[in-house]
């Protein structure tokens, strides 16, 4: 198995399909280590990884946390809340402070698309974008799709439906563009007032309602609906969202009888998806979460030059 | 067969112009005959007599306030739907600015619900944009749509804000209704009781300037070229609206429009009494904006004749000429008005069809035509008939018209609706 020549992990758009399937190989070995009693080796003692998180994510925070605990990493986290970035230092001012304690990886989640990109001009650490803006979530992708590739045995040829606010969705965005690298196609499906222009120029096919989508899937991607949406006039109210863009266990009859349902979480129970369908036979949610420390393991193994 | 239309001319534009007799069964028309033949048989119910008349797919109204619930002391749904059978219109759209407004599945079944038991015209209720027309939201216009809406907009209340306008343009396509545009900035309208210009000034009105329909046209015009989304202007009132509409059309936009017939017919000159009855929003404008407006009608720019059929009891309208409510009643004086650009040479009668009926269905997306298997909507003319407007026997509940005691031409013989004859004209 080949290392990777990525020192950062910022997007999909910039890994190849041969950095895709290291990194999810990678990634199957590393589960591994997670299912022994010692859940811990010592792949990446005296290494130090900042977790450095400028947007509020337990999630994705412990995630990652986890996943450098069980390479022996020294690890910190670096919050909006806990550090100087409230007194009102600057990005440059913060990273800097960061950099000076020489780290060798910093994961990073940021309110602002490209802020990880803008770390790698400024320092010298590995980066890791944890989530930026609307822009991309790399590590939710490939947990994704470490996750289908498990399920079905392949990514190639499969129909990946995504469903949801994909204008402001980094997650939509990076599966997008990771399953077409693997030869999925990619159908996106919402209220068009919160269909972004020009998705189709991106590989995307436009589903003009869900009930037409369902059936040709293998894949079922919910995405996590904000009420605060309704602000911006982009739906009426989660009662109709559920109607029309939800999907309850009526909906789902239309599927495939091997479809697999994901989301990214945290879910809204009764809004995008009733909790039948959540808790089903189809769902594969809480996978998503184990195969998620079993990728940032996997990357973390990997930017520091892992083979 | 259960009814008989014989000898009319018969104009279905697209399809068939020519003399013939139209039969119906079930509700629905059966055939279309060349006249003359002595067609049916012993179980015919009726025959109704239509040499020297226009029969026409059945009239339809895209823009009225029937004003229930809330309001019924100036019209209910049963009264407004005798008026327009009575004016012709075998089907009429629903403004949602009731009290409550039509923001909701419950109202929008309440409405369907109360016109199918005054059994006169079909009623298509428009949804509301926003909840209670405040413009600070979307309304569940799936909901709405799944309950019956056609269309949504927040009528009287125009949209101000451009956001929410783009959202509903947006929003609005997955249920294939047309978002309905009344186009009027209320900031420059605000504190207007007429067109602004010279007659404004010299009977010391404030005005409301061509600018204020203009600019919110223009803005929807942009916001439809952005969206994609489907965009019908109601009650165009100005040249300014009709060119850029025409340019918007032009560009292949989903661009839609409709003209009120007092918008045709008359000018501001017509404020110069104080009469309340001249009183509406949009404001009648001058004789180049009304030309403007036949010309549109004329060329295709404007799509349909709408009444905006705004009934108001003398409690609103009985007032000084700047205290009094906007808008007057139209269902039984529009095909007359309407009829007067035939004979004035501005449109033809199979342009007046499509203005009145084809264009109208087309944009709501309901059937129309008089071809064979087609709901059996009909309105049989009489292009001639010399009348004079008596508000008094009208049947909507208000009288609030321009027109009463003028001598029109042209006029409703007989509306049928799902082949029923729901109005005939008493000799
Ligand atoms: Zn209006």
């Amino acid at each position: 198995m080949g290392g990777m020549r990525h020192k950062h992990i910022l997007d999909m758009a910039s890994l190849s399909t041969a950095d895709i399937r290291t990194i999810l190989d990678t990634a199957e070995r590393m589960k591994e280590i997670s299912r022994r009693p010692i859940k811990k080796v010592p792949t990446l003692r005296g290494r130090t990884v900042v977790h450095f998180f400028y947007e509020p994510s337990t999630r994705t925070k412990s995630s990652f946390d986890i996943a450098a605990k069980r390479l022996s990493a020294d690890s910190l986290s670096f919050s909006k809340a806990t550090s100087a970035v409230v007194k009102g230092e600057t990005l440059l001012d913060t990273v800097q402070n960061i950099e000076a304690m020489q780290p060798d990886v910093i994961v990073i989640r940021h309110a602002s698309a490209g802020a990880p990109h803008f770390l790698t001009r400024h320092c010298q650490a590995c980066v890791i974008n944890a989530g930026d803006g609307m822009h991309a979530h790399p590590t939710q992708a490939l947990l994704d799709m470490m996750t289908v590739r498990e399920k079905k045995g392949r990514l190639q040829g499969l129909n990946i439906l995504i469903v949801g606010d994909i204008t402001h969705s980094r997650v939509a965005r990076s599966n997008i563009v990771g399953f077409q690298k693997m030869g999925a196609r990619v159908t996106v499906c919402g209220p068009p007032t919160m269909m972004p222009i020009g998705i189709e120029k991106m590989g995307a096919r436009v589903a003009p309602s869900l009930d037409d989508a369902i059936g040709g899937a293998d894949v079922i991607m919910m995405l996590r609906i904000q009420k605060e949406r309704q602000k911006s006039f982009l739906m009426p109210d989660e009662r109709e969202y559920a109607t029309v863009y939800g999907l309850n266990l009526d909906r789902l009859q239309a599927a495939s009888p091997d479809v697999v349902i994901m989301h990214p979480g945290p879910m809204n129970r009764g809004v995008e998806i009733d909790p039948e369908v959540a808790d089903g036979p189809f769902s594969v949610i809480l996978e998503q979460v184990t195969n998620g420390v079993a990728v940032r393991m996997a990357l973390l193994y990997l930017v520091l030059g892992g083979k | 067969m259960d009814l008989i239309i014989r000898g009319g001319r018969i104009i279905d534009p697209g399809h068939f112009d020519g003399e013939a007799d139209l039969y119906i069964k079930d509700g629905k028309v059966a055939a279309l005959k060349p006249g003359g033949e002595e067609g049916g048989d012993e179980k015919t119910v009726r025959v109704l007599d239509a040499r020297g008349k226009i029969v026409t797919p059945g009239l339809i109204d895209l823009h009225v306030h029937l004003r229930e619930p809330g309001e019924e002391y100036k019209e209910t749904i049963a009264s407004g739907c005798q008026a327009a059978v009575a004016g012709g219109f075998a089907a009429v759209c629903a403004m949602p600015n009731t009290h409550p407004p039509n923001d909701c599945a419950q109202v929008t079944e309440f409405i369907l619900e109360k016109a199918s038991d005054a059994g006169a015209a079909r009623v298509y209720p428009v949804g509301a944009i926003s909840p209670g027309l405040a413009g600070n939201g979307l309304a569940p216009l799936h909901e709405l749509h799944a309950a019956g809406a056609v269309a949504f907009s927040d009528d009287g209340r125009p949209v101000a804000s451009s956001l929410l306008m783009r959202r509903a343009l947006e929003y609005a396509q997955g249920t294939g209704g047309p978002i309905i545009s009344h186009c009027e900035d209320p900031a420059l309208s605000a504190g207007g009781a007429m067109n602004e210009g010279q007659t404004a000034t010299q009977l010391g009105l404030a005005g409301i300037p061509n600018a204020a329909e203009a600019v919110m046209v223009q803005r929807d015009i942009a916001l439809a070229a952005l969206t994609g989304g489907k965009l019908h202007i109601a009650h165009v009132s100005t040249r300014e609206a009709v060119e850029a509409i025409r340019i918007a059309k032009a560009q292949g936009l989903a661009v839609t429009a409709e003209a009120t017939p007092h918008h045709f017919t008359l000018t501001d000159e017509a404020v110069r009494g104080y009469d309340p009855n001249t009183k509406m929003s949009p404001p009648l404008r001058t004789a180049e904006d009304r030309d403007a407006v036949r010309q549109g009608l004329a060329d295709g720019t404007i799509d349909a004749i709408a009444s905006d059929h705004a009934p108001h009891s003398s409690i609103e309208k009985v007032a000084a000429f700047d205290q009094a409510a906007n808008g007057i009643i139209g269902l039984e004086t529009s095909l007359a008005l309407a009829l007067g650009l035939v004979h004035a040479g501005v449109i033809s009668l199979p342009r007046l069809v499509e203005l009145m009926a084809v264009h109208p269905a087309a944009i709501i997306g309901v059937a129309c035509g008089l071809q064979t298997g087609m709901p059996a909507d009909i309105t049989i003319i009489d292009p001639d008939s010399e009348h004079t407007v008596a508000a008094e026997r009208f049947r909507s509940k208000s009288r609030n018209t321009p027109f009463d005691g003028q001598d029109l031409k042209g006029r409703a013989v007989a509306t049928i609706v799902g082949g029923r004859v729901v109005f005939e004209l008493s000799a």
